[in-house]
């Protein structure tokens, strides 16, 4: 059955409205496909079309730094007002992703030009131990790993890093510690960070390793007393081995002035090639080229959270994780072609 | 088992006041004793006031001849400021708290012990874990000054846990009070104008809101809640950030001139630094609620945050930074940018 035309009562249907012949037509096309028939107001476009046009535009161009000014006035709104969370730890997500990692990024790309490997070995999601080797005088190797988790792994994890208590007696280094996601190298930070799902970064050679002289670069030192494993049984996380090529070259120590660490508290006090020779020019790092390699996770789920208080199962995973370090530290090493390319 | 008769030392103060009151409004128990040395100023309902010195032998006369069976320790004291000096604060605090535990272990009717201590016990230091369980020891030393006092208050409860296991002791350790009307040095802190706070340094505080403080210690009275538990709001505030949220901006003090400082503002009656405060400023702490939520089952209504917003709203601190005109800033720079953007779109094609 054919359907029912509608005749509208004004009779336009039938015949098209007419319209001065000088007036030139819209360029765009209607909804419907065909050419608009309506007037040009201005660009060539009919008034709908004009309207339509801007509103894209809109849409489109100039918000994108009004949409960051809004953004960064709502930013400064909220740091001023302290409406902002952080977790019990003290970590700032907020200031972390806006100020810090951003501040430190060109380091990362720019000047060390790091090259993150093998992230796929750290867990999307759920807790997870990163053990790495340390080392260049100044902890540059804590926040460039942190920075390769964050901006390179697809589920751009937050590293929570632990530290020696030196770094939260320190003024300013304290809060910012804090602040990134650092907290107390010690035994229940770790589970209580480890259980709660989170990825936590460890540097178990501590001043031992990021203060000894440039002649034993590579060279892993003592792995502590191996808490990191036994908290790591205790939440039944994997542990990630990380090793780190590059941060080695950053500060060659070639001495340490022995007297100023004793008298100021500090675990040493370096001398590099340049410091404290060119005075505050020496504290800028050699351009070495960096590469951050995440071994095979380390499963210890199978394991039975008792087996935390047994001394030589945990020495032995403890010199396991550092072997692997080791040997993957040699590898990097071996197949590097210059310190600064 | 109920209580039936409570004795409560320090009714004087705002919140031994506050407890009276509110179990004397209870009907389960007979008779609630106030104990201090100076009448309570608020209402505290039908709480018979007894007037004594705690260190004095004669609080065992009331306990004995009341047959008190539960004692509500709330005389622990934080500051020297109203008691006259460091002296007398330790007095009242050790001396006082050991008369009163020797009344309680002769008592026969005893059967509950609540103590307010405090999370003072686990010091403040760099080498503190981020949040301390009931379980955990401190990690620094105490030379003098509360958290001292209190430490040796809690060694003198536990031996009174010890020596009379038909006792249920409970010993509940409080985050530093805030709240609408409460007054302690830390609210006396924030109300200050310039707040100073240790060069490069921004500790972690945690706070209970008074109303969830006096919540703990009423049901502790009320129902069996044997143990140590600490007691905070959830989640934590950064010192910086607690000064923002009320309004206020800091100086930040380098650390050779803090004692100055402190002692200055000492003098001049503003705020009370004892040393274990300075430290608390400097290193924060944090303390685990997980027994408190769980074991005890009480989950304090307000989080550290929501409770310091409570105190900055009730206290009608003139905020400096005034949030809603910072708020009124922004849009009225996001207007001008609109109104910018649709001249220039409007000039170009018109």
């Amino acid at each position: 059955m054919p359907e029912a035309r509608v005749i509208p009562i004004d009779g336009r249907e039938s015949v098209p409205p007419r319209r001065s012949r000088r007036s030139a037509r819209c360029t765009a096309n209607a909804s419907d496909g065909k050419r608009c028939r309506e007037a040009v107001v201005a660009d060539g476009l009919c008034d709908e079309h004009l309207a339509e046009r801007l509103e894209a535009e809109a849409a489109a161009v100039a918000p994108e730094w009004e949409r960051r000014l809004a953004g960064g006035l709502a930013f400064l709104r909220r740091r001023i007002t302290g409406d902002y969370p952080v977790d019990d730890f003290g970590f700032d997500p907020e200031l972390t992703e806006s100020v810090f990692l951003a501040s430190v990024r060109p380091l990362y790309e720019k000047y060390f030009r790091v090259e993150a490997r093998g992230l796929d070995n750290i867990p999307a999601e759920g807790g997870a131990l990163v053990v790495a080797n340390h080392s260049g005088t100044v902890p540059l190797d804590a926040v460039m790993t942190q920075i390769a988790i964050h901006d390179h792994h697809p589920a751009h994890r937050h590293l929570r890093m632990l530290g020696a208590d030196l770094v939260f007696r320190s003024p300013l280094i304290a809060p910012i510690a804090r602040k990134t996601g650092g907290t107390l190298a010690c035994n229940e930070d770790a589970e209580r960070l480890l259980s709660s799902g989170e990825l936590a970064g460890v540097w178990p050679e501590g001043f031992k390793g990021i203060g000894k002289p440039f002649s034993e670069r590579y060279k892993l030192q003592r792995f502590g007393r191996g808490g990191f494993v036994s908290a790591a049984i205790r939440s039944g996380v994997p542990i990630v081995p990380c090793s780190i090529v590059g941060a080695e070259e950053i500060y060659p120590i070639i001495g340490n002035v022995k007297i100023l660490a004793r008298l100021f508290g500090f675990p040493y006090v370096p001398v590099t090639p340049t410091f404290p020779l060119l005075g505050p020019l020496g504290l800028l790092p050699l351009p070495s080229k960096w590469i951050i390699e995440f071994g095979e996770p380390i499963a210890t789920n199978e394991l039975d959270p008792a087996a935390a208080d047994d001394p030589m199962l945990v020495f032995n995973l403890t010199d396991q994780v550092r072997e692997v370090i080791q040997q993957s530290l040699y590898k990097l090493l071996l197949a590097r072609r210059s310190v600064f390319f | 088992m109920s209580s039936r008769v409570v004795l409560v030392t320090g009714v004087s103060r705002y919140l031994g006041g506050r407890l009276a009151a509110l179990l004397a409004a209870e009907s389960g128990i007979e008779r609630v004793i106030g104990v201090d040395v100076v009448p309570p100023r608020q209402d505290v309902g039908r709480t018979e006031f007894v007037r004594a010195d705690i260190r004095n032998p004669i609080i065992a006369k009331v306990i004995a001849s009341a047959k008190v069976d539960t004692v509500v320790h709330m005389s622990v004291i934080a500051t020297p400021f109203g008691a006259g000096g460091r002296t007398a604060m330790k007095e009242i605090n050790v001396i006082g708290t050991m008369q009163l535990l020797a009344a309680c272990q002769k008592a026969p009717s005893l059967r509950k012990l609540i103590v307010k201590s405090t999370t003072a016990v686990y010091g403040a230091s760099s080498r503190d874990p981020a949040l301390f369980t009931e379980g955990m020891e401190p990690r620094s030393q105490f030379r003098s000054g509360y958290g001292k006092d209190s430490t040796e208050v809690e060694g003198y409860v536990r031996g009174l846990g010890r020596r009379r296991p038909d006792v249920d002791v409970t010993l509940l350790r409080f985050a530093n009070f805030i709240g609408p009307r409460i007054d302690t040095p830390l609210t006396r802190y924030f109300s200050l104008p310039l707040v100073p706070r240790m060069f490069g340094f921004d500790p972690r505080v945690q706070f209970i809101h008074e109303d969830d403080g006096i919540e703990v210690l009423r049901r502790s009275v009320v129902e069996e809640r044997r143990g140590t538990f600490n007691v905070a709001g959830a989640g934590v505030l950064l010192l910086s950030q607690a000064i923002r949220r009320a309004g206020r901006t800091s100086v930040q003090i380098p650390s050779p001139a803090v004692s100055a400082v402190g002692s200055v503002f000492r003098r001049a009656g503003l705020v009370d630094f004892s040393p274990e405060q300075m430290q608390f400023l400097q290193f924060g702490r944090g303390v685990d609620t997980t027994r408190l939520r769980t074991d005890f089952g009480y989950p304090p209504a307000f989080t550290t945050a929501g409770a310091f917003d409570d105190f900055v709203a009730c206290r009608n601190l003139t905020k400096y930074v005034d949030p809603v005109r910072l708020e009124h800033l922004e849009r009225r720079l996001l207007a001008t940018a609109e109104r910018r953007r649709s001249a220039t779109i409007g000039g170009v094609h018109a």
